[in-house]
Parts: C-alpha cells; structure tokens; sequence
C-alpha cells in the first residue's frame, strides 16, 4: 500500500511517523501536567485524603498569607539586584576583554570557568566562605586584616545578597561570552569610520556599541531574568538549616513552593503558588521584550 | 624591512608601523592586568575548594592557599564511604542517557519540522514552542504525583523523564538543520534512501557542531539539576550527585574539608572536560545561545 502514494503522501507518513514518540512526549510530560497543575490550584488536597473543589480558595489564602507577600518582595529584590548587577559586570568584562589580544583565550577561560560548575556544590563552598570567625573564608580574612566581623547568612539584611552573589557569579561567564559575541558581530566598519572622524571612546560606546549591542542585551537581560526569578538551588543549599531563613529573608518563591507541596504536602496551595510564578515569568519576559524592544 | 622603503615606503611598510600607538599600549598593559586580577579572583571559589579538599583537618582553617601537607586522605575517605561513589554513578549514568536521548528526539523533531511539509506542522510547532513559556516548577507536582501513581518514584525512569526531549534543543536543531541544502536530500532520496537513512546518515553529519553544543548544554543541565532529583529521589542510594552532596553537607558535624572534597567530586569532572574541549565548548554556548 505504501508504494502506490505519491510522494507527497510518503513524506507525510514519515513525517507523522517521526513525530508519534514525541507527540505523545509533549501531550504527556508537558501539556497534561500544566493543565493539571492548574486544575489542583482550585482544590484542596494533602496527598493521602481526599481531593475536594475549594475554587478560588487556595488564592485568597495566598493573598492573605505574609509569608507569600514576604517571598513575594524576595524573589523580585532577587531580580532587582541580580540582572542589572550581572548585566553591567558582565558588559564591563567583555567590552575590555574583547580589546585585548595577548592571552585573550587563557583570560576568557578564567572567567568562563565558574559556570561549568554545579550550583549546590558552589552554594556549598559560598557558605563555608560566609562562615563566622575562626571557620569562614571571608571572616578569617577580615580578622586578618583586622576588619570586624560580619555576619553573612544569619542576618536577615545582609543573607539575601550573599546569597545572591554566587548565583551572579556563576552566571557572569555565560554573559561575558554571549556579550563578546554580540560585540563581535559589530562591524568593524562603523568603527574605523568614527575613528576617520575623531569620534571619542565614550561616544562610539554610546552610539555605536550599545545600540547595536541591544538585540544581545535584550537576550541577556530576559535570560538572566528568568534564572534570579527561580533562584533556588543556592537559597536551599545555603540555608539547609532553615530554609529560606533567618525569618524567610532569603525565601524565593520556587522555595515556598518546594515547601508547600514537599514539607507540608498542601498540594493545591503549592499548585496555586506556581500558577503565580508563571504568571509573575509570563508578565516579566512580555514587559522586558516591549520595553526594551521599543525603547 | 627594505632600504628603499626608509626613503620612500611602501603600503605595505605603512600598515606595518605601530609607533602612534606608544600612549595607547600603556593602557592595554593595565588593561590586561586589571581583566587578569579579577579573572583570578572568578576562579578563587574553585581554587579554594580544590586546596581546601586537599588539607588536613588542622590547617582548614588558615587562609593559606597552598596545602602545607597536601594530602587525599579526605579523597579516600569520602569515596570509601561509598555513598559519593554511588552518587557519581547515578549522575553519570543520568545526565548520558538523558543526553544522548535528547540528542536523538531533539534533532529528529527539529529535522522533522525543518524538511518536511505536512498537515499539521505549524501546530506542532507552535505548541512545542509554547512548553518553552512553562516553567519546571510548575510541573514538578504533576510529574510527583504521576511517578507516584505509576510506581517511578526513585527509580532512574522517574529522574530522567522530564528531560528526555526539550523544546531549547528542538529548536536549536531546527535552526541548524535550515543549514543542511535541500539537494542533498532530494540527492539521497533519488539514490534511494529511505527518510530514516537521510536523516540519520545524511542530515546529521552535516549539523555536527550543533549536536555537540547541545550535548553539552543538556549534560551540563542533567548533572547539575537539582530540584527535581531530590524531589523524586527517596533513598540514599538513588541520589544524585548534588543531592547527595546536599545531603552530607546537612548532617550534623560533617567536617568543611570532607564537604569541600565532595564538592570537589561534583565538580571536578565537568571543570576537566571544559579545559580539554574548551574553544569547542564556547563555541557550543555561543551557537546555543544565539540560535536557541
């Protein structure tokens, strides 16, 4: 039956043939959960009782929960200081790098390398760094130079951005190396035509480099974005103690989420929460586009 | 250089003289030193967890870099405990198949999508592109109570499943495959190989570098992810590796050295395969980055 179809039929049939594996992949490993995750938000289960319909319950009990709103504020300072601080130092690093020549491959390794590791064994070292006197890193060396103490991850101001650092850190090598791409692929044209005017070193950055530089900027900044909305494996590791700790000054979202349906088995609660997030990632990417497409 | 051309010099000679760039080198000098500090100071963490995994307990805490008395009797000790040994195995043995699963499924479907006209395309299309919007989180308690029904709880089904196929690799492979020429298909297909074959034997060797850019990004995913293993993962044997090192690092008096030393373990091997395959790899994250 096969040989009398054309061959346009043919490559249908291989067409569809290739896609049934996957098909069936997606509806079951991706559609079928989303819809169900949305479907548990509207109801009210601990995983061994019985699931009961409570609509909009669960949202009203996040509306009113000051941990959430609390978690909420966390995981947007994440965002607040994270992109911009990662995005400015990972510019700064490429723009000079790609001027330098001698040993350029040996200094883009340094700095690529950090991203080749593992979030938890990094959350790890970070926390023996942040340690107090006479374990950690950091507190040694301030001793050292006789600095007095501070405390990292046990105070409620200053545990978020350690927190956050190694996440930036981790991060900055892929930014550079997309960054120098970017810069790159400027022609070389423009500049050696500026450099015939006697343009300034400022001005071709500001009106050469970055605006060319945008559709990069823009990958880099709703990438990264994205990546500080989820923070979690840093948060987790660093506070195994007390998660999200001390008093839920680190907590992210994906945290409270973890929690919720893990710790406390409030499935629908938990369910409800990443309907926020997604909701929270869908609103971020779609602003971040408009305005920096636009502007 | 010639002795005509210090009377009259060529083009050539013209291009060749650097003399004007005398102030402009000093710069390049401090440049250098500067982009060298700091690229220092990005590899200090690594540094400082591969010196310290090599102490003795005693000298942990000083702030030296060099080891006095380098020693891998921390090594010895973690991997005799046999549990990171474990741990090592069911990463490895994770985040290959998931690779090579994905390497598969992915570039099928972006060939698929790429070469093919058929009814329903763009639908497929569209609706693989929009799992890209969906993030994991929202997913895992559906995947939770799925692997509970059906039994895949702690197993190495149920840690892998999610990422069998991803839709960043799917498209990735779709943007490479446009690459490929259409004659060359419609070439094989004359000489009379079947779909499968041109696929397989003809449009894959020509997307090779974007097959090894996805390798990477997809093992350096598997061996890192976190969340989901230590959702799925119940007993201690069926760790992965950084949710076993999250877990020994949990335990009451666990020394910093020994944590440091399973750090170590957990890192070491995608740090080596980075320095040995390293302008390839940046290449991949390059090509990734842009395309997918």
């Amino acid at each position: 039956m096969y040989r009398n179809l054309s061959i346009r039929q043919k490559q249908i049939v291989w067409a569809w043939a290739f896609l049934v594996v996957p098909v069936i992949f997606y509806s079951v490993i991706r559609f079928y959960p989303t819809g169900n995750a949305i479907l548990i938000s509207f109801q009210d289960w601990n995983l061994l009782g019985k699931r009961t319909w409570t609509g909009l319950d669960n949202y009203i009990k996040l509306w009113n929960d000051p941990v959430f709103w609390k978690v909420f504020k966390n995981t947007f300072v994440y965002l607040l200081l994270g992109t911009p601080v990662s995005l400015v130092i990972s510019f700064l690093i490429a723009y000079h790098l790609d001027k330098l020549r001698f040993m350029h491959g040996f200094l883009r390794m340094l700095y690529f390398l950090p991203f080749m590791t593992s979030a938890v064994a990094m959350a790890w070292v970070w926390r023996w760094f942040y340690q107090p006197v006479p374990i950690g890193l950091f507190n040694n060396i301030l001793a050292s130079v006789g600095i007095p103490q501070i405390s990292f991850l046990n105070s409620t101001t200053n545990a978020l951005p350690a927190v956050l650092a190694p996440a930036i850190w981790a991060g900055l090598g892929f930014q550079i190396i997309i960054f120098m791409a970017g810069l790159r692929a400027i022609p070389r044209s423009y500049y050696e035509a500026a450099h015939i005017d006697g343009v300034s070193t400022w001005t071709v950055l500001w009106e050469i480099t970055l605006p060319l530089l945008k559709p990069t900027i823009v990958f880099i900044v709703v990438f990264s974005s994205i990546g500080f909305l989820r923070i979690f494996d840093h948060v987790f590791n660093m506070t195994t103690n007390n998660p999200g700790g001390p008093l839920n000054a680190t907590k992210p979202l994906v945290l409270m989420i973890y929690e919720s349906a893990f710790t406390n088995f409030d499935m629908g609660y938990a369910a409800a929460q990443t309907v926020v997030l997604f909701l929270i990632l869908l609103v971020v990417s779609l602003l971040q586009l408009r305005i920096l497409r636009d502007s | 250089m010639a002795a005509t051309d210090q009377i009259r010099p060529t083009s050539a000679a013209l291009l060749n003289t650097r003399a004007p760039r005398r102030p402009a080198n000093m710069g390049q000098i401090l440049r250098w030193i500067i982009l060298f500090l700091g690229g220092i100071m990005m590899i200090m963490p690594i540094v400082y967890m591969l010196s310290t995994s090599l102490k003795w307990p005693h000298e942990v805490y000083n702030v030296n870099l060099i080891p006095k008395e380098p020693t891998l009797e921390n090594y010895t000790y973690v991997l005799e405990d046999g549990r990171f040994f474990g741990w090592f195995i069911n990463s490895i043995v994770i985040a290959t198949v998931t690779t090579l699963c994905n390497i598969f499924f992915d570039s099928l479907v972006g060939y698929t999508l790429c070469k093919f006209r058929f009814p329903g395309r763009y639908i497929i299309f569209i609706a693989i592109l929009s799992t890209l919007m969906i993030p994991t989180e929202m997913l895992v308690i559906p995947w939770y109570l799925m692997s509970q029904q059906f039994g895949w709880l702690d197993t190495y089904w149920g840690i892998m499943f999610p990422g069998l196929m991803t839709a960043f690799g799917t498209f990735l492979m779709k943007q490479f495959f446009e690459t490929v020429p259409n004659d060359f298909i419609e070439a094989a297909r004359i000489d009379g190989l079947n779909e499968f074959q041109i696929w397989w034997t003809v449009a894959m060797p020509l997307v090779r570098p974007a097959l090894a850019a996805l390798a990477i990004f997809v093992f350096l995913g598997n061996w890192t992810a976190f969340i989901w293993p230590l959702i799925v993962t119940n007993s201690v044997e069926m760790y992965t590796l950084p949710v076993g090192l999250s877990s020994f690092g949990d335990e009451a008096d666990v020394a910093w050295e020994l944590i440091m030393t399973g750090a170590a373990i957990s890192t070491l091997p995608t740090l080596v395969v980075f320095l040995v395959f390293q302008r390839f790899i940046i290449r991949g994250v390059v090509m990734a980055g842009l395309k997918g």
